[in-house]
């Protein structure tokens, strides 16, 4: 396909021993905005700086735009950097940072004005041209480095976490900026973050990686209610994962045995056989706590009773010692630490995972 | 009221500090200052009269010319110190921490010898037939010795060992603390490697550079004990004169002035330091 601007393939990549990515494939398309997902450590910035040319791959191949760029020096690829921890020039002021990749391409004098303030106005910084970095905060800091990547006009804009440092509500400011950004100088985003909501909000596709691998790709919505893993389930959606052995299967749903008693679950696009092993995962907000005298549900004890904002949330010991997460809106709990309770869901709530 | 105890506490911790820095760094800075303006006796020491004569005496061309060659010399030294320093420092620094240990082990190594043994050491090796010469004569590259040693090359290289190490440690220190990120991003943004040396890496680590040539520049034109040894008496610079002054002709007066005039050089060169880094402590020294 032709739009598709950036191709990764079979990229592995190892540091001494430690095997960081292990043939890695993504297809990301013009204008898309995709964000690479996962918890510390799984190889998000590896993958970013093997795309940027700052790191090599040990196997696999790097397409731009249709062209090879394996093997490309990251100077001779059309794709810019918002780094971490912004390393931004200290040396240089604001100006000088952002007109750096115009003076390098030989931009004439009067066009690289124009062009670094166009680029202020964007992040709405104008007239801090001649300020140095260290004299910006926080915030300030990260718009200037957006700015200083896009003026290159990159094919796709590589972001590593470009909102880790800022404080809550400055981070869901600049995410609503971000991504109004992004639509506006239809520019392709790679985004890196380890924060789940954040990913749901602005991405147009969610890659969920871990250990290495991508574990899902797709629309935040899919990535939400029809996670593929009970990795995707817990992390993305903060989802229970329980398991069990289906017993039979009805119109569609199908009746499970657990440790804890007998519950259902909708099939949707997958089909289970009598006496399958399962894995489903079911989010705290569809789980509905009942007296243990209830003739339906799984049994649990009530282990921890915590709010958190306008959310209760409860935690339930299930008798293997795994745990299950309970919310609900409200500030008052019918049931007290150490009471034997019985709870449930509605099978269309849950959703069967690891089925591949 | 804390506060004033604490300050009060301070103060008279600091205070051996600043007497023995007054005792031992002012006063003789303004006795040699003063020194510079007083007469030679006819015998003997000084004589209490104010004059100029000392400072007009380095005027007259013998004095001027010593300057300007201890000068030449200076910058040729200062010069080769970079292009082997600089290099050194850097990739000493990027090395990994067990070779970076290693390296700084040897580089201290000499500092622990008596450097009159160290340039002995090299008489041997210039002396005619010597090591350098038989070398070279083997390897076809001179036919007769060269008879380096008491020659102005002979000089330069003493000078140049003497003082690589001090440019070496000042950029191994500023390297050492680059944020090697910045180097990516400029990469990135489209500079090549030796772009962004130029654009990135080489002003940040320009304090280093500079303290670098303070280090070598200031002392290159007072050794006046290597230009001795190496040069014989054939390469005169303004180190030489201030101890002939001081101990053959005992003109303390007069160098006195030389040794004002030489330290105002070091200062303007310092001041100069402070404006261009912003910094003022020079790196590498600590
Ligand atoms: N230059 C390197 N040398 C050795 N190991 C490295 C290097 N760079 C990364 N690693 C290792 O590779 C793994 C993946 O690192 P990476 O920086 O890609 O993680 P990440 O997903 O970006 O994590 P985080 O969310 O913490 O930034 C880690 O175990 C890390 O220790
Ligand atoms: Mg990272």
């Amino acid at each position: 396909m032709s739009d598709i601007i950036l191709k990764l393939e079979n990229i592995s990549k190892s540091f001494g021993d430690t095997h960081v990515l292990k043939g890695i494939d993504l297809e990301v398309s013009k204008g898309e905005f995709v964000t690479l997902l996962g918890s510390s450590g799984c190889g998000k910035t590896t993958t970013l700086r093997i795309i940027a040319g700052l790191e090599t791959a040990d196997s696999g191949k790097v397409y731009l735009n249709g062209t090879d760029v394996t093997n490309l020096e990251p100077n001779k690829r059309n794709v810019n950097t918002v780094f971490q921890n912004y390393a931004l020039f200290p040396h240089l002021n604001i100006f000088d940072n952002i007109a750096y990749s115009l003076k390098l391409k030989k931009v004439d004098k009067a066009e690289r004005k124009r062009i670094v303030s166009d680029a202020l106005a964007l992040v709405q910084l104008e007239g801090y041209e001649k300020r140095t970095p260290g004299e910006l905060s926080g915030g300030q800091r990260q718009r200037i480095a957006i700015a200083r990547a896009i003026v290159n006009q990159p094919d796709v804009l590589l972001l590593d976490e470009p909102l880790g440092a800022l404080d809550l509500s400055l981070r869901r400011q600049m995410q609503l900026e971000l991504k109004k950004l992004q639509k506006q100088l239809g520019i392709t985003f790679i985004y890196i973050t380890h924060d789940q909501e954040e990913a749901l909000n602005m991405s147009d596709r969610i890659a969920v990686m871990r250990n290495g691998n991508f574990e899902q790709i797709a629309h935040p919505n899919d990535i939400y209610n029809n996670p593929r893993t009970s990795y995707v389930a817990s992390f993305v959606g903060s989802a229970n994962v329980l398991s069990g052995v289906v017993e039979k299967v009805k119109d569609g749903v199908a009746k499970v045995v657990t440790a804890y008693g007998v519950c259902f679950v909708n099939c949707g696009k997958y089909t289970v056989n009598t006496d399958q092993k399962v894995n489903f995962a079911v989010r705290g907000e569809n789980i509905l706590i009942n007296k243990s005298d209830s003739e339906t549900g799984l049994s649990a004890v009530i282990s921890d009773v915590n709010f958190v904002g306008n959310m209760l949330r409860t935690t339930l010991k299930l008798s293997d010692g795994n745990e299950v997460v309970a919310t609900k809106h409200g500030i008052t709990s019918e049931y007290s630490v150490g009471q034997e309770v019985k709870f449930t869901f509605e099978p269309s709530s849950a959703v069967f995972v690891d089925m591949e | 009221m804390k506060n004033k105890n604490s300050s009060k506490m301070s103060l008279a911790m600091l205070a051996p500090i600043y007497i023995f820095t007054i005792a031992f760094v002012a006063l003789p800075i303004i006795y040699m200052f003063v020194l510079s303006f007083l007469k030679q006796a006819e015998s003997w020491g000084v004589v209490y009269e104010f004059t100029f004569k000392n400072y007009l005496d380095i005027l007259e061309p013998i004095y001027l010319t010593t300057f300007i060659e201890s000068f030449k010399l200076a910058v040729l030294t200062t010069l080769l110190v970079i292009i082997i320093g600089y290099p050194f420092g850097y990739f000493m620094a990027k090395l990994s921490a067990k070779w970076r240990g290693r390296m700084m082990l040897l580089l201290m190594v000499p500092f622990w010898t008596n450097s009159l043994i160290r340039l002995y050491g090299w008489i041997i090796i210039f002396r005619a037939n010597g090591p350098l010469d038989k070398i070279l004569m083997f390897l076809g590259i001179t036919q007769e010795p060269l008879k380096l040693l008491y020659t102005y090359p002979a000089v330069v290289v003493g000078m140049v060992y003497a003082l690589v190490p001090f440019m070496i440690l000042a950029v191994y220190s500023s390297v050492e603390k680059m944020d090697w990120s910045l180097v990516e991003a400029s990469r990135d943004l489209g500079a090549s490697a030796f772009e962004a040396f130029r654009t990135v890496t080489l002003p940040l680590t320009l304090p280093g550079l500079l303290s670098g040539i303070i280090l070598t520049f200031v002392p290159s034109m007072g050794l006046f004990f290597i230009a001795d040894i190496l040069g014989g008496n054939k390469v005169v610079l303004v180190g030489n004169v201030i101890q002939e002054q001081l101990m053959k002709a005992h003109n303390w007066p007069f160098a006195a002035a030389l040794a004002v005039i030489l330290m105002l050089m070091t200062s303007i060169l310092i001041y100069t330091y402070r404006k261009i880094t912003k910094v003022n402590e020079l790196e590498g020294i600590l």
